[in-house]
């Protein structure tokens, strides 16, 4: 029988996590790294922030409050509430 | 950098609209003629997009109480309830929606995006968290923000969705309040009230319903779809407004908990607006008579509301949610919709156009509402419009929902 084996999240592997979802929200191609703004490069608006969060939610299996939208303007941003969160 | 500035992208998008002969968000109605017919631009419109359900905006009685208290108190307050007092008209339609709910008190607010304000503010604070179903309208999320509470969103109509959430938040001391619509505006899709009812029950939080769209069209005397779905006593708080099925302007708070009035001193978008105007307060209480007491309004409503549906269907209209009075047709994109949305003006009829972010998921709209007030023959004009429509863009060519989300 297959073990379950907890995955130890890192700066590295969180980041590819969201590289990986952000490419839904990247019809152009645009080369995202971890200081890409959300915003004005990815043209990623509140709402779709918001759905954004929600996926990330749903990977990491955590909530994040939306009131913590404003201050998301970068993967690394991201990155950083995820690690937060996955080691509270 | 100007204020503006900000704005560059929506300003640019919102030109594109000039290209047409009529901006749909800017829609100037010259005359009202009835509930269902409008003049706009100096043409005869039959109006599908006024959320005027049970029609009672020309109502004779309620034009006339209404009347009657802008000549014996004025046409306004002129200011809020706790510095000018509360009017004598403001208390009876509090005591009558109460009743109506089988509440202990309601508080009535100016307008129903003021009572998603006043009642989520006053209730939450920084202290507590707010669990909300992701496509709430906006005065939830506006209401929610206010209260400065922690907020997190649920997937839409997900009870299952809010019960992982809540389960993770098990350990968590603030207090709990989940935020839904018993039916949500833009698709016309009702949520599952009972099995929310069976979660907040199992984790004991509190459940705040949103009953906007749904009061006076369902449930015994048009109490709302918890009153339908037999989970009213559940329900710890209900939101409405006056703007749809009553057929004036306000909305209010109501519920059973012992301190709700609390909130007549702690609330911010209570205590430092303007009260509802006599008129508007009359109307209120007149119309709610006719909801309680007229089932063959809802009986008029459901029955325009499936000929419709059946009729769109049948074209090949993809729709957004079961049959409701609201009827959503989807369109593939931004370009189309504003298209077909031009079609049906010309052709005579006025609906609502909504694209993203106004509508949830990317989603592009024509939105129809359907009144109680609406003639067969109107019904028939509608669909006759959109069969016009439907013969230079194909509905059943266009990308299905499934494949647009």
């Amino acid at each position: 029988m297959e073990q379950m084996v907890a995955v130890i999240w890192t700066p590295e592997n969180v980041l590819d996590e969201i590289r990986s979802l952000l490419e839904a929200y990247n019809p152009n191609g645009v080369k995202i790294g971890s200081a890409t703004n959300l915003s004005s490069e990815l043209n990623i608006d509140s709402v779709a922030a918001m759905n954004l969060v929600m996926e990330i939610e749903d990977r990491f299996e955590l909530d994040i409050p939306i009131n913590q939208l404003p201050d998301m303007d970068t993967p690394k941003d991201l990155v950083d509430i995820v690690l937060t969160r996955v080691n509270k | 950098m100007g204020l503006f500035d900000k704005y560059s992208q929506i300003i640019e998008r919102h030109s594109k609209l000039e290209d047409f002969d009529v901006d749909p968000f800017n829609v100037c109605v010259d005359r009202v003629i009835s509930p269902t017919v409008g003049i706009i631009n100096g043409q005869q419109k039959i109006l599908v997009g006024t959320n005027n359900y049970l029609g009672l905006t020309f109502e004779a009685d309620c034009i006339d109480e209404a009347v009657k208290a802008l000549e014996a108190h004025g046409t306004a307050t002129t200011g809020s309830r706790i510095a000018n007092g509360t009017y004598a008209g403001h208390v009876q339609l509090e005591q009558d929606i109460a009743s109506f709910l089988n509440c202990r008190a309601a508080i009535v607010f100016p307008t129903g995006y003021q009572a998603n304000l006043g009642i989520l503010a006053g209730l939450a604070d920084k202290s507590d968290t707010i669990l909300l179903d992701a496509d709430s309208h906006a005065s939830i999320y506006d209401g929610c923000t206010l209260s400065g509470a922690t907020m997190i969103r649920f997937r839409h109509n997900s009870p299952g969705d809010l019960d992982k959430r809540l389960e993770r938040l098990k350990d968590d001391k603030s207090n709990k309040l989940v935020v839904i619509e018993s039916i949500y505006s833009m698709f016309g899709d009702r949520a599952p009230l009972d099995e929310f009812v069976d979660v907040k029950n199992r984790h004991g939080v509190s459940l705040l319903v949103d009953e906007a769209h749904s009061l006076g069209i369902f449930g015994d005397c048009g109490r709302g779809l918890a009153a339908e779905m037999g989970v009213g006593a559940n329900v710890d708080y209900t939101v409405g407004t006056f703007s749809k099925s009553l057929g004036t302007v306000g909305g209010f708070g109501a519920s059973n908990h012992p301190l709700f009035e609390t909130l007549r001193y702690t609330s911010r978008p209570y205590m430092y607006t303007a009260s509802s105007s006599p008129s508007n307060v009359a109307a209120a209480i007149t119309a709610l008579k006719h909801i309680r007491t007229r089932p063959e309004l809802r009986t008029n409503l459901w029955q325009n509301a499936k000929m419709l549906h059946d009729s769109l269907s049948e074209l090949g209209y993809d729709i957004c949610a079961p049959m409701s009075p609201i009827i959503a047709v989807r369109m593939p994109d931004e370009e189309t919709a504003i298209y077909h949305w031009n079609m049906l003006f010309k052709a005579g009829i006025y609906v609502n156009l909504a694209l993203p972010p106004g509508a949830p998921n990317g989603t592009c709209l024509l939105r129809c509402s359907v009144s109680a007030k609406h003639s067969s023959e109107q019904i028939a004009f509608i669909v006759d419009a959109f069969a016009k429509s439907s013969a230079i863009i194909n509905p059943k060519e266009l990308p299905r929902a499934a494949a647009a989300q």
